[in-house]
């Protein structure tokens, strides 16, 4: 067995009071792709850092090829060799791609000008060596995510790099931008660089890797070859609960009631066309379809902000028009968008208005807010939706994600909202609190008969959790799937097809 | 967490009350004859009012996250038309009380319709031609200042009716008018930001504009709605400035800009937007005012009066921002 590349022995660290690592241990030989799993604030990020130099552990050693360090600054552990591509990249988005790749070297030699002959030759030659073709003056911002990974992995080869650590790398990735990352990665191993890649997505973990570590509450607790976990062992170790998966069912409501929501050859130029289907009271239907599908596009239009749409949208058997956010909440359409913190919550603001957000027009009369009932809407929806806080006035920004995410949905119930658009409803949350968010959607559509489509990317969410399942394919629906008679792999097949 | 959020709020305002009180005993100490003088509150409560108005004119712009460079341009715009109008309408005319009143009435109408057209050219440039406020509105500064120079031709106008001071100079039942004036308005402001449907979404749209959006809330109608408004708080404060000073000029109150900015952010304003509260700015107001008179009375240099009046701004900004990172490190 070869001598590790890494070695961390007994790491603490606490942060005013919070254990964040607890007698953490790491090892990692050359070339080796290892896992580390952990749900968000295990304290994956923390040891993250102290590997890069960034927080210095309060007790504990750090050894990097034999040599041992007490204290690593950011400096030694790059000149070690280890990179670290974080979620954002780092990248700068109004430089080209080959500023990007190149400018770092050129100001190392302390150049005054810039040489672009040799520019283009250094971000060619980062390219080659994944064996990647990508526009070298395009502007970073016009690629797409995976381009802007590729390009940072390539970045970070270029300095003789002997550990790469990916954090998160294939959130924003369709599943064949995640064959073609995988693909990569074991390039990069061929050349004997280790990989260490920090997810918490059961299947890319057990696919892509050789060892796993699952931390969780900053204790390491399990460790081994990845041949010895699967996706339930490894989702026990992470929440430190069993979960069960069971799938949703669906109870067709009595025959000759009006589709809760009816889509008739909804079309937006250039976008969308010929969009047609229907979903009953209490159904969830999923949508599915790669990276510019049209799939966001949909759940837009269905939320009036595509104004220029043609078709029909009938909601409980009569059309609505569409052309505004306002007439698409009052017809009972209801949208949760991707980013809940950037696009659905208001941080700084109290919990009680941001349940309310919606509503307030409602309650006013001659623009004021009737106090009485504000008081008692929010309170009645902070005790059905189980939100944990002592009082409304507190701001949302002081509940947990779980909690923040009922308030959202607790937004549209106060709307009387009768359909449901969730898109990405468990983007970037962890499987505890992802688990908690399915159980309240499907409790929304068996007991108050909400219709709820739900876009995602994650399959094995959209079987256990939808009814059916459509696919779109550049902007047409191009396939409807019974859940109960598919599974992720059929699903995943399907969509490699439409590659 | 309640607690503590809730102290947190009153924080800022006890902070304040707190730095009023010790402007307030310095001087009482320093100069106990001339600063506890009845004449030396009551010239107080004549002037603060205008910036107090401006200032809340301010704090509502920036509730969305905006800024209103142009209330200064608008105040004395207002005051010169209203001025210009009344010099026409009553050259070589004895006219009779009640005539005069009327004419003052429509004066104050007119300088309010100012504030209001100012407010929407602000309010189209920013939500229609979606120019960055700070931009829009120092261009529109410039334009309104522009047009009150060509109007005036440079000098002050004057030639107001005896009514028209009143409004700057005199007195209700033993209380200055302006400070009438800036009570309403105070409370007018603070009932709209926090009972009022156009106040709750301010508020939302200035945390967060992305999620208001998806929430439905008419983000670009509310933020016009928030220009207009300071448009006419700041006409408001013209009519008192030039009520006082019984002229209107354009340079008239030019200092008053950067002070305006400052105290709103001195009083708890967020100038990210999604927060300012009305008392916050007032109580502010009052400590800066209590603070020069100090001076004047002791007599320091104007100037100075300038650079010592920037220092305490800047210094309790300083300490806001270690009292915030120091709550966000706990």
């Amino acid at each position: 067995m070869a001598e590790p590349f890494l070695e961390l022995r007994n790491i603490h660290k606490h942060f005013s009071g919070v254990h964040a690592l607890n007698d953490v241990s790491l090892s990692i030989r050359p070339g080796e792709i290892h896992c580390l799993a952990g749900e968000n604030g295990s304290g994956k990020s923390t040891l993250i850092k102290v590997i890069a130099g960034v927080y210095p552990p309060d007790s504990g050693t750090i050894e990097i090829n034999g040599k041992s360090f007490a204290k690593l600054t950011p400096i030694e552990s790059l000149e070690q060799g280890i990179q670290v591509i974080y979620q954002d990249f780092s990248l700068f988005r109004n430089l080209t791609v080959a500023e990007n790749l190149a400018l770092n070297s050129q100001l190392r030699e302390g150049r005054k000008l810039v040489n672009w002959k040799q520019v283009r030759r250094i971000a060619r030659e980062a390219l080659d060596r994944l064996g990647i073709d990508i526009d070298l003056s395009a502007e970073l911002d016009s690629l797409p995510v995976s381009g802007k990974q590729l390009v940072a992995i390539a970045k970070a080869l270029m300095f003789d790099a002997r550990m790469i650590i990916m954090d998160e790398p294939t959130t924003a990735l369709t599943g064949r931008e995640v064959d073609r990352l995988f693909s990569i990665v074991r390039a990069i191993q061929c050349q004997n660089i280790a990989v260490l890649f920090v997810s918490h997505k059961m299947r890319e973990m057990l696919e892509i890797s050789e060892r796993i570590t699952i931390i969780r509450n900053g204790l390491k607790v399990a460790e081994g070859p990845t041949s010895e976990f699967n996706e339930s062992t490894i989702t026990t170790y992470m929440t430190g609960r069993e979960h069960t998966c069971q799938r949703f069912t669906f109870t067709p409501p009595p025959a000759g009631t009006p589709p809760r929501l009816e889509v008739e050859n909804l079309g937006v130029p250039g976008k969308l066309s010929g969009i047609s289907f229907s979903l009953a009271p209490g159904e969830i239907v999923g949508v599915t379809g790669l990276l510019g599908s049209g799939r966001t596009c949909l759940a837009l239009s269905l939320f009036g902000l595509t104004p220029k749409h043609t078709g029909r949208v009938l909601i409980d058997g009569r059309p609505v028009p569409l052309t505004s956010i306002q007439e698409a909440i009052a017809a009972g359409i209801a949208y949760v968008p991707e980013d809940r913190l950037t696009e659905g919550l208001f941080l700084s603001q109290s919990i009680n208005r941001n349940l309310l957000a919606a509503v307030f027009e409602r309650i006013s009369r001659f623009l004021v807010i009737d106090k009485a009932q504000n008081d008692s809407l929010a309170r009645s929806m902070i005790l059905d939706l189980q939100i944990a806080t002592p009082s409304g006035k507190n701001p949302v920004s002081s509940l947990s994600g779980g909690n923040q995410q009922r308030v959202v949905l607790g937004r549209w119930l106060l709307t009387n909202a009768r359909l449901l658009v969730l898109n990405g409803p468990t983007v970037g949350v962890d499987v505890g609190s992802k688990a908690e968010i399915h159980a309240m959607v499907r409790a929304l559509a068996l007991e108050h008969g909400l219709g709820v489509v739900m876009i995602s990317d994650d399959l094995p969410e959209l079987v256990q959790n939808a009814n059916r399942i459509l696919v779109m394919h550049r902007g047409r629906l191009v396939s409807e799937i019974e859940a109960a008679r598919t599974d992720e792999d059929a699903l995943s097949d399907l969509l490699k097809t439409l590659a | 967490m309640n607690v503590k959020r809730f102290a947190n709020v009153d924080n800022n305002i006890l902070q304040l009350l707190a730095v009023t009180a010790l402007v307030f005993a310095t001087m009482s100490i320093l100069e106990p004859g001339k600063f506890l003088r009845y004449y030396n509150f009551e010239s107080i409560f004549y002037t603060f009012p205008e910036l107090g108005i401006l200032s809340i004119a301010m704090m509502i712009s920036m509730l969305t996250g905006g800024i209103d460079l142009s209330v200064v341009g608008v105040a004395n715009l207002s005051g010169i038309l209203a001025g210009v109008f009344f010099v026409n309408l009553t050259k070589g005319q004895t006219l009779s009380p009640e005539a005069m009143l009327l004419y003052v009435l429509a004066g104050i109408l007119l300088a309010l319709s100012v504030g209001i057209m100012a407010g929407a050219i602000n309010g189209f440039l920013i939500t229609k031609l979606r120019i960055t406020p700070i931009l829009a509105t120092m261009g529109t500064a410039q334009l309104f200042t522009g047009i009150c120079l060509v109007i005036s031709g440079g000098p002050a106008i004057v030639g107001f009716p005896a009514y028209w001071a009143f409004i700057g100079n005199g007195k209700v039942l033993g209380v200055a008018f302006p400070l009438v004036i800036f009570v309403f308005v105070a409370a007018g402001v603070a009932f709209l930001l926090g009972r009022t449907l156009i106040g709750v979404n301010l508020m939302l749209i200035g945390a967060n504009p992305k999620a208001a959006v998806f929430a439905g809330i008419r983000t670009a109608r509310m933020v016009f709605v928030s220009y207009l408004l300071t448009g006419v708080l700041a006409s408001i404060a013209g009519i008192i400035l030039s009520g006082r000073a019984n002229a209107a000029k354009s340079d008239y109150g030019a200092s008053y800009l950067l002070q305006a900015v400052l105290i709103s952010v001195l009083g708890g304003t967020n100038p990210a937007g999604g927060f300012g509260s009305v008392l916050g700015v007032t109580i502010a107001v009052i400590a800066l005012m209590l603070l020069s008179s100090g001076f004047q009375i002791m007599r320091f240099s104007n100037h100075l009066i300038d650079f010592i009046w920037g220092a305490f701004l800047l210094l309790i900004m300083v300490v806001n921002y270690y009292n915030n990172t120091k709550r966000q490190n706990q």
